[in-house]
């Protein structure tokens, strides 16, 4: 009983810890006060302005731009990533052995290193660097993980189900569609999404494939507002927002998938 | 002409080859284009200088060593710290457990700038001085997701069949955990190493945003390089990096490929 | 012959995965309506050949005929075959009424017409009121079930069954086979199908097509299979049999295990080295009398449900099976007698191992991707391609696979009453024949030695 207590003392501490900056944000996200820390009064000031956008029209142009890059690059890096796993699957082992240690190595190298590697290339090119450069880049960091998340789906799968589709007359096409697509879709979406979190959460790539056009994602927006020293105040309320929607999101899948298991 | 076409695409494994071109473009050649940058001065002459430079002056020299040393003792704590949580929550029922996982995992989905800030804030708040200490406090709470994950993932999948052979066996408790557990979780552990020692060595901003520009690690460097025009250098130094991280996964050849595998989060 | 009898003509057909030949030259004609099993071990080019007539591999060469038209290039989803996969391969994501009606809405047939199809269907295969059920949650037999009907339902000209019932239990597997048997009586259709199971093979089919090593080596109904199988190792692979070495010493009369007996076979020429195999329930076990043609003494007896099996060893040191329904005590010495119809005799397929050589120098030899040491070699001119005989007898086997000159596994065991034929594959994909007193079991990685002497280099 006690090693019992004891036990899930130390996860709630743990929690605490790991939760008590982020409860420092929602709560300094409701109070005027420039500096997070101070405690002005309760005021919903900071939410109704990061709405309406205006003078901090850079941060919301920001958020967008994170998220137009992110949806971009999740989805071509799952139909680029699904296709290539089937290809994969399919090959010899020589050549499959080959394209699946390069596929590992955006994973395994750090950030930086994938970022300096692009931006030599980039700049080599002598292509101008802005949305496009990004999109390559984050592109170019998902598409292993939507592999790797689709993969497992393929070897899973009964090796005739693509055969008997055709034996039962369906051209290679739409063996594809109706048979390989519904089957490795639970691995397509895990693969999306995680290569849109990634995406927009991604710093270091970012900083070096943006050029300096002025083009900002929440993340160099937020690098630069820290450099100047303090954060703009409406980050706090869009932290805030953004944590409380992925928490909900969170928790609705968790209960649908606990739901589908009963 | 349109039938050669189609039995080409017909046949699945050509499918991998728009990303086989892919990769090939944008991982491959841009690897080889920070060798090139590392082994050739500013006219593109090929030349040692650049290591030269690495080895003669300590500054860089010492921030590596520094990083190699914070990466070790943030992977040591996340280990520390990681292990029993992980233990825990693989003894729990299913149900409690995944939401626990959840909640370690959750933080991560907020931007890790912002995490980071929100330490800072979280030292002002306590009035705690910013140094060392919450540099180490921001790293173990910016990677410990990544350590227990793996962890949790492999010690749940344990067939526990086996803990009950160790206790019929005469294990002890103690013995069950050494001699079982244990040997049994290494490449959850491998993978949860892999994954915080890393990341760590290259992080960039954290350190400064933590200390106050007061601590910087080897990342930072590299991007200051970079930032000031100095490719050649700055690609050298990467590749001291890549040097290091080689011989990390080299050590532990085996595990590679699965901890990519197993140490993905969704 | 007329092609419209035919629903299936199978001619010159040869396939090679890489540079492994997996078949070799199948010619074979299936008749409208028939229930032809495919039979052999596994590897034996069965499932690929059954792939080929499916669609789903190309051959390399050859011509498939279905129903008459060439079909050697059609892609699978233009064939007029059906397939029932080993694994079932049902559509997870589709419930039973839409697996089995992917075919039918695939032809855009309209929706009533559809549903009353597969209702029938269902009816057949005996799973009504199973329609709107999540294929997961069937039993095995019952996804058998689904994937019967879904292939059936499209009413193909031929059923390609592969190993249909190899993932149930030994229970569900007999009353299924009833039921394909009974299903293949009421459709009319032609039904192909693959094992690896004899005796499934001897239920269910009108003619069984034996094959081995991606060559057929007999195509006959069960009967003529069962009591004249053509060779040694279709004697083996269906049923019990005793295969043991002997020498035709002219027609009508052949010797072994050291006696002299009458047989009806003839046409072998005087003197010449054969098998002869002895179902162990063709040979007579009675009470030590005169009437015994030969004696041996009981040294195991095992009660098998309907009969005893016992195991006799004549006093020459062979070892013979016996199948009977009289026990005889285990040490007791017994009298035996075969008569001469019950005597299959058989050519043999080789008499010592036969390799591709090339002379490398004086004192060597290239043969089976290995140099030897050879004295005879100086007769040759170097370069030159020559023959190699090697005895079954002067191939030495070693436990550890390092010892031995090149590598091996052990692919088949031939028990001969007093020694073992063993065939090892090498890593080239060659056969070697062994005999040898030892007992090596099936997979066992072994190493192959082969002494100068040994050595018989045949010009060519």
């Amino acid at each position: 009983m006690t090693k019992k207590f004891l036990a899930s003392s130390y996860l709630g501490l743990l929690l605490v810890i790991l939760y008590a900056p982020i409860l420092i944000i929602v709560i300094f996200s409701f109070t005027e006060a420039k500096v997070l820390g101070n405690w002005t009064g309760f005021s919903m000031k900071l939410y109704t302005s990061l709405f309406q956008g205006g003078i901090h029209h850079s941060l919301t142009s920001a958020l967008w731009n994170t998220l137009i890059i992110g949806l971009v690059a999740a989805s071509v890096s799952t139909i680029l990533g699904t296709m290539a796993a089937i290809g994969i699957y399919n090959l010899q082992p020589r050549p499959r052995k080959a394209i699946q240690l390069v596929n590992s190595i955006p994973i395994l190298n750090p950030d930086i290193i994938t970022a300096i590697s692009l931006f030599l290339l980039f700049v080599s090119l002598g292509i101008s660097q802005g949305y496009t450069t990004v999109i390559l880049a984050h592109i170019t960091f998902c598409t292993p993980y939507v592999v790797l998340s689709v993969l497992p789906r393929l070897r899973r799968m009964n090796e005739n189900l693509y055969e008997a589709a055709l034996d039962l007359g369906a051209t290679p096409f739409l063996a594809l569609r109706k048979i390989m697509l519904p089957e490795l879709k639970p691995g397509m979406i895990s693969g999306f999404i995680l290569a849109f979190t990634l995406s927009i959460d991604d710093f270091v790539v970012t900083l070096f494939t943006i050029g300096n056009e002025g083009l900002e994602t929440l993340s160099t927006y937020i690098y630069a507002d820290a450099r100047k020293g303090g954060l703009t105040p409406e980050l706090r309320p869009l932290s805030a927002i953004i944590f409380i929607t992925v928490l909900v999101l969170l928790l609705v899948i968790n209960q649908r998938a606990a739901k589908k298991k009963l | 002409m349109r039938k050669n076409i189609s039995s080409f695409i017909g046949r699945r494994r050509n499918w991998s080859i728009p990303y086989a071109f892919f990769l090939v473009f944008f991982v491959l050649i841009p690897l080889g284009l920070i060798v090139y940058y590392g082994f050739t001065d500013n006219e593109g002459d090929f030349s040692f200088t650049n290591f030269r430079k690495f080895w003669m002056q300590p500054e860089a020299m010492n921030t590596f060593i520094f990083s190699i040393g914070i990466a070790l003792i943030t992977t040591f704590l996340c280990l520390l710290l990681g292990y029993p949580a992980a233990y825990i929550m693989s003894r729990m029922n299913m149900r409690g457990a995944k939401i626990l996982v959840m909640l370690f995992i959750l933080p991560m989905w907020v931007n890790f700038l912002i995490r980071t800030l929100a330490t800072v804030a979280l030292f002002d708040f306590l009035s705690l001085p910013l140094g060392e200490g919450s540099l180490l406090f921001g790293m173990v709470y910016n990677f410990l997701p990544f350590m227990i994950y793996p962890i949790y993932n492999v010690l749940q999948k344990t067939d526990h069949s086996l803990i009950e052979a160790a206790q019929d066996l005469g294990a002890n408790p103690r013995q069950v955990f050494f001699k079982t557990i244990m040997p049994l979780s290494a490449p959850g552990i491998y993978s949860g190493i892999m994954m915080v020692f890393m990341p760590v060595i290259s992080t960039f901003a954290i350190a400064e945003l933590l200390t106050i520009n007061n601590i910087k690690l080897f990342g930072t460097t590299l991007q200051e390089n970079i930032y000031n025009g100095m490719w050649n250098y700055g690609a050298a130094l990467s590749l001291v990096m890549l040097l290091l991280i080689g011989v990390t996964s080299l050590l532990n050849n085996e595990g590679n490929a699965k901890a990519a595998e197993e140490g993905g989060l969704i | 012959m007329q092609k419209s009898e035919n629903i299936i003509e199978i001619e010159h057909i040869s396939h090679s995965f890489g540079d492994k030949t997996v078949l070799d030259d199948i010619n074979l004609t299936i008749g409208k309506g028939e229930f032809v099993t495919i039979l052999g071990p596994s590897g034996c080019g069965k499932t690929t050949l059954m792939r080929l007539i499916a669609g789903f591999l190309k051959a390399s060469e050859g011509k498939i005929y279905i129903a008459g038209s060439d079909m050697t290039k059609t892609p699978p989803h233009r064939r007029p075959v059906n397939t029932v996969f080993q694994k079932y391969a049902l559509f997870p994501h589709l419930n039973v009424f839409n697996n089995i009606a992917f075919g039918l809405n695939l032809k855009k047939l309209p929706s009533t017409e559809i549903k009353k199809k597969v209702m029938q269907v269902l009816k057949i295969v005996t799973m009504t009121d199973y329609e709107e059920r999540d294929v997961d949650s069937l039993s095995g037999g019952q996804q058998q079930r689904v994937a019967i009907a879904r292939a059936i339902v499209n009413e193909p000209e031929v059923l390609l069954l592969d190993e249909p019932l190899a993932a149930l239990d030994l229970k569900m597997r007999k009353d299924m086979q009833m039921e394909i048997k009974a299903m293949h009586k009421k459709l009319g259709i032609t039904f192909m199908y693959v094992t690896h199971d004899q005796e499934e093979a001897l239920t269910l089919s009108d003619t069984i097509v034996v094959m081995s090593e991606g060559k057929i080596q007999q195509i006959g109904t069960p009967t003529e299979i069962y009591n004249e199988p053509i060779n040694s190792f279709v004697a083996d692979f269906i049923g019990e049999s005793n295969i043991l070495n002997g020498t035709m010493i002219d027609d009508n009369l052949v010797e072994f295990i050291g006696h002299k007996f009458e047989c009806v076979d003839k046409g072998f020429g005087k003197n010449v080295p054969v098998d002869v195999v002895l179902r162990p329930e063709d040979i007579y076990i009675f009470e030590m009398s005169d009437a015994a043609k030969f004696s041996g003494q009981v040294t195991s007896s095992i009660f098998k449900g309907v009969h005893y099996e016992m195991m006799v060893t004549t006093p020459e040191g062979f070892e013979i099976m016996i199948q009977d329904y009289h026990h005889f005590d285990v040490g007791k010495t017994v009298g035996l007698r075969i008569k001469p119809a019950d005597i299959h005799v058989m050519k043999k397929e080789r008499l010592c191992n036969t390799f591709e050589g090339t002379i490398v120098d004086k004192s060597h030899i290239r043969f089976l991707g290995h140099t030897f040491k050879c004295p005879t070699a100086s007769q040759f001119a170097h370069g030159s391609k020559v023959n190699v005989n090697v005895d079954f007898r002067d191939v030495i086997l070693q436990d550890n696979e390092e010892d031995g000159m090149l590598p091996g596994i052990v692919s088949f065991i031939l028990y001969k009453g007093d020694h073992y034929h063993l065939t090892v594959l090498t890593e080239e994909d060659e056969n070697i024949f062994i005999d040898t007193n030892d007992i090596w079991d099936d997979g066992d990685r072994i190493g192959i030695t082969i002494s100068p002497e040994a050595i018989k280099i045949i010009n060519l």
